[in-house]
């Protein structure tokens, strides 16, 4: 059944660049120190200091809106955002307002089972601003301790605002997916958001279609505190039934209404109200008079357009043609990154036979790492010796199955040749094939004369009994001499 | 002559030569700050060990052979507006009484460099919040030369320790005219040099794009030396010019050939002291018997720069100061004190079960924000924070801080259109002699208005210097004004220099 709602999703993403330092002064951003020992004067706001601009943390942004379709602006301006939290030290933040470094791009999301069309994603804008610090407030017992780590505070962070383009929690998920790809294909950051490198805030409402052709809109809400993208789902899922449900009650639209903030309860499962934005958010922005503005030329857009490596969208379409492989699969390889994709490429060149290292890799391959939780860069079978298994199987030197055997013998970095020792296979000679298919012919007449009478299957039986006497045998070739055999007797 | 009465250069000469040591000069002005402040309070802190330590060392040095800076072993004095290590920074405010910056400000790592003697630290206005010093947390200074009179502010105390011949150089700040207009009515030559000249890290900020250091001295010369000493880029201030720093204190003394100077209709209009304006004129007789010209031009957007100072400073003013709650940063008030007091409140609201009135209650950290403010700012400093957080507030913003920001557009303009036809313009630093303490004390508006000629400067991000060329028929001195394009201190030093060979205002010392 299908809901009779259209959700409407608009994304919030807050992205940690990779720099080494902070984006207006020269302390760590390394996650994890003890608190408050990567700071300095400048990223707690001593009175005095000053901010400088990381060049580096501004190239990185520049680089992920370039790859997002973005339009660079030529000139942009730093922006004062003040507001009061007890972890924001100056009591404003550095951000960007009316003319952000990069704006309207897009991306394009797909899905490889079909549940949704193609389609692109509008971007609004990119933009630069520094972190806050980390409140910790501790009030088990009655107590109201609270304590304020500062490391985080001035870590660049890069905040991508999309369109409310989105139309169901699975697209939604989907664009998610997709960026965070994108941003590690770029190396940009490590996405990981049990640290907080990827933090996103949600924007909702319905438009429900009246009997008389009009679209009913619902208040926007807002949810924040989504640590995974099964939450964003989840929470969306929840929050459309939610609405709608509020909807069937009051019939309170849009604009009558203002905008609410909810929080994720990923226990409960639930979201909760936090708080309603009583008016437009009254930042009092103005600019920045301690950071010049950034110019960049267009020649400078053009060099990091050009030295983008090839990005997740073209290399699936890219796999797709080079190596005969469905839209899954090349969407599941791509997903894994680009080392996954190098290992993949080199093991379908070597056994020319795309499809079946496509079957490979993602399922064998992936499996194993999956499980054991390592990355692709560690796993013990190389490529080559991968392929070479394959090329074996293909040679006929053993089954499917039995090179799974073989597979799982070498993640304890063995060769193909030493994987294969340690199970015992030896290639069983055809002439002993022969013989044992003569042998066990003359011991079963009955299966005999199903074989001539047309019933192959019978076979089966054979093979079993072969192997008993020797577990090498190759049951596909012992089963064409059987069946020759028997043809002559 | 006491060497108190020697100028920085004389000084500086005579140390070179080894005919006085640094010592001696310190030790000189130590006593003179010790018989004089107790009347003007220009210092907030002065510490005669440590300066005479620092001394000695450079002398050893200099007996060595040793490379010494180019401030040779002078004694400076610092507005207490700039941050030094461990040093007690107040800013002249009960909100940093107790603040000890963990770092150096880039100006304190220069003259350090240039080998100055740090004498102490003068008062000023609150946070540099204010036109006469009145506005300081914890005493006026006074007027050296009329001691029930105002120094100018908010470099009072910086301008006053010169005139008074308790520093030979002396740091300040000038955010709308505060180095220059305590200069004027102290009788002494300060100088707002180019925004972006000297670096601003380490000073704490009033209104980041307006504020700038610089130096106030008994003569131009005096100020191109120790303009010399602390120009030049700065990697941690990022509006910092990266422009080489000319070698002022070596061409100040070259006078100016063709010199045009420009006379602003503006400046001469309804307000302007009629002694103030005679001063100013019989200025530039002197400049035109120098051989310079003097032609009138129009700033049509003069009269709107104290509108749009008083819009955009406060605008940075509530930001910067936003730091300061009593939690990150400075005082704190008495929490005990204060949750009685809360509980106090609560107590007849929870008899009467006005349950309404309890939920509209501070919670004890609101409260405590709002004490901490409350009790920690003076009257102006205040003004100033609730008049920014309105312009900048939604629905405001357009009409008041935009607007702001394309009126400094036309000023700016206004200026560059006048450098196309004279080299400097001159005129009056501010439009009376100093005032009595108190005058006009109640009166923020009036107040606001001493920085009538001196605003629109700061606003355009150019420099200007200031220094005395009469005095009023109650002996108070009247002050000159130079203005010029962008980076051009060299010019405006060498003008203020050739006044000061033509005439003797600079010389005249305070009746103390």
């Amino acid at each position: 059944m299908s809901d009779p709602f259209i959700t409407i999703i608009g994304l919030e993403v807050h992205v940690q660049l990779l720099t080494v330092s902070k984006l207006f002064c020269g302390c760590s951003t390394k996650f994890g120190a003890p608190p408050n020992t990567q700071t300095c004067p400048v990223c707690i706001g001593m009175p005095g200091t000053l901010p400088v601009m990381n060049r580096r943390a501004f190239e990185l942004g520049l680089k992920t809106a370039v790859a997002l379709n973005c339009q660079i602006a030529p000139f942009t301006k730093w922006d004062r955002k003040n507001y009061y939290y007890p972890d924001l030290p100056k009591g404003y933040q550095i951000s960007q307002f009316d003319l952000p470094f990069s704006h309207d791009g897009y991306l394009e999301i797909s899905d490889p089972k079909e549940r949704f069309a193609a389609k692109q994603i509008g971007i609004i804008r990119a933009h630069l601003e520094e972190d806050a610090g980390k409140s910790m407030h501790d009030e088990a017992h009655g107590k109201a301790d609270s304590r304020i780590d500062l490391n985080r505070t001035g870590t660049p962070l890069l905040e991508i605002v999309s369109e409310p383009d989105m139309r169901s929690p699975l697209e939604a998920k989907a664009y998610l997916t997709e960026l965070k790809l994108l941003l590690t294909y770029l190396g940009v950051s490590d996405c990981n958001m049990q640290e907080g490198s990827l933090r996103v805030d949600a924007n909702v409402n319905l438009h429900i279609p009246q009997s008389d052709g009009r679209l009913a809109k619902t208040p926007i809400v807002e949810i924040k505190n989504m640590n995974s993208f099964r939450a964003v789902e989840r929470a969306l899922e929840f929050e459309a039934k939610r609405q709608y449900e509020v909807w069937q009650e009051d019939h309170v639209e849009i604009g009558k209404r203002p905008k609410q903030t909810r929080g994720w309860d990923d226990a409960a499962n639930i979201t909760r109200g936090q708080r309603a934005k009583e008016e437009s958010s009254d930042y009092r922005y103005f600019p920045e008079p301690d950071l010049v503005p950034v110019t960049t030329a267009p020649a400078q857009i053009e060099k990091v357009r050009t030295s983008l490596d090839e990005l997740p969208a073209l290399l699936r379409v890219r796999l797709e043609a080079a190596h005969g492989i469905t839209a899954y699969d090349s969407d599941v390889i791509v997903n894994q990154g680009r080392a996954f994709v190098a290992y993949f490429v080199e093991l379908a060149e070597a056994v020319k036979d795309g499809k079946t290292a496509a079957n490979w890799v993602t399922q064998d391959v992936l499996r194993v790492l999956n499980e054991q939780n390592t990355p692709i860069e560690s796993f013990p079978v190389s490529a080559a010796d991968l392929a070479n298994l394959i090329v074996r199987v293909h040679a006929g030197d053993f089954n499917t199955s039995r090179a799974r055997e073989v597979f799982a013998e070498m993640l304890s970095d063995k060769s193909v040749a030493e994987a294969v020792a340690a199970l015992g296979i030896t290639k069983v000679d055809e002439s002993e094939l022969v013989a044992m298919a003569g042998e066990i012919l003359a011991a079963n007449p009955k299966i005999v004369a199903d074989i001539k009478a047309g019933k192959t299957q019978a076979a089966g039986n054979l093979i079993g009994q072969a192997k008993k006497r020797n577990p090498n045998v190759n049951p596909a070739r012992f089963r064409e001499i059987c069946l020759e055999l028997a043809g002559k007797m | 002559m006491l060497l108190t009465d020697h100028t920085a250069t004389e000084l500086l000469a005579d140390l070179n030569a080894r005919r006085v040591s640094s010592a001696e000069v310190t030790q000189a002005y130590i006593e003179q700050i010790e018989q004089q402040d107790g009347k003007v309070k220009a210092f907030l802190r002065y510490d005669a060990e440590a300066a005479l330590k620092r001394a000695k060392e450079i002398d050893e040095r200099r007996s060595k052979g040793q490379p010494i800076g180019l401030l040779g072993g002078l004694p400076v004095a610092v507005k207490d507006l700039i941050c030094a290590k461990g040093e007690l920074t107040t800013c002249a405010s009960k909100m940093l009484a107790n603040f000890r910056p963990p770092y150096n400000a880039a100006i304190i790592e220069r003259l350090s460099a240039a080998d100055a003697v740090f004498l102490g630290r003068t008062n000023l206005d609150e946070f540099a919040m204010g036109g006469s010093n009145e506005n300081s947390a914890f005493f006026p200074t006074r007027n050296p030369w009329n001691l029930a009179c105002i120094p100018g502010g908010s470099s009072g105390g910086a301008a006053a320790c010169v005139a008074a011949r308790m520093a030979c150089l002396s740091i300040g700040t000038d955010t709308g005219g505060s180095i220059r207009q305590p200069a004027g009515l102290c009788g002494v030559t300060g100088m707002k040099p180019t925004y972006g000249r000297v670096s601003r890290y380490g000073l704490v900020a009033f209104a980041s794009s307006l504020d700038q250091i610089g130096p106030l001295a008994r003569t131009a010369e005096d100020a191109a030396l120790l303009l010399e000493a602390i120009a030049g880029h700065d990697p941690r201030d990022s509006t910092s010019l990266t422009m080489p720093v000319p070698q002022y204190s070596k061409t100040v003394r070259e006078p100016l050939k063709g010199l045009k100077l420009g006379l602003v209709r503006e400046h001469f209009g309804r307000g302007l002291d009629s002694e103030v304006e005679q001063a100013v004129r019989e200025a530039f007789k002197v400049y035109q018997s120098l051989g310079a010209q003097v032609k009138e031009l129009s700033m049509p957007h003069a009269k709107y720069g104290v509108a749009t100072y008083y819009i955009i400073a406060p605008c940075e003013a509530s930001s910067n100061l936003a730091r300061y709650d009593g939690v990150h940063y400075g005082y704190r008030t008495d929490v005990a004190e204060m949750n009685a007091q809360l509980a106090a409140e609560a107590k007849p609201l929870q008899t009467s079960g006005n349950k309404t009135a309890l939920d509209e209650m501070d919670n004890s950290l609101v409260r405590m924000y709002r004490q901490s403010r409350a009790e920690g700012f003076g009257p102006e400093v205040k003004r100033r924070i609730m008049l920014g957080t309105y312009a900048l507030s939604a629905g405001y913003y357009d009409a008041y801080y935009l607007k702001a920001l394309k009126v400094r557009r036309l000023i700016r303009q206004d200026y560059d259109d006048a450098f196309k036809e004279v080299d400097l313009i001159a005129g009056p630093v501010s439009s009376t002699p100093a005032f009595k303490i108190g005058e006009k004390s109640d009166d923020p508006l009036a107040m606001y208005l001493v920085d009538l000629y001196t605003v629109s400067l700061n606003l355009a991000g150019l420099g200007g210097i200031a220094f005395p060329c009469g005095f009023s028929s109650a002996g108070l001195p009247i002050g000159l004004q130079l203005q010029g394009p962008s980076l051009e201190e060299e010019k405006l030093l060498r003008a203020a220099h050739m006044f000061q060979t033509a005439t003797d205002w600079h010389i005249r010392k305070p009746p103390l």
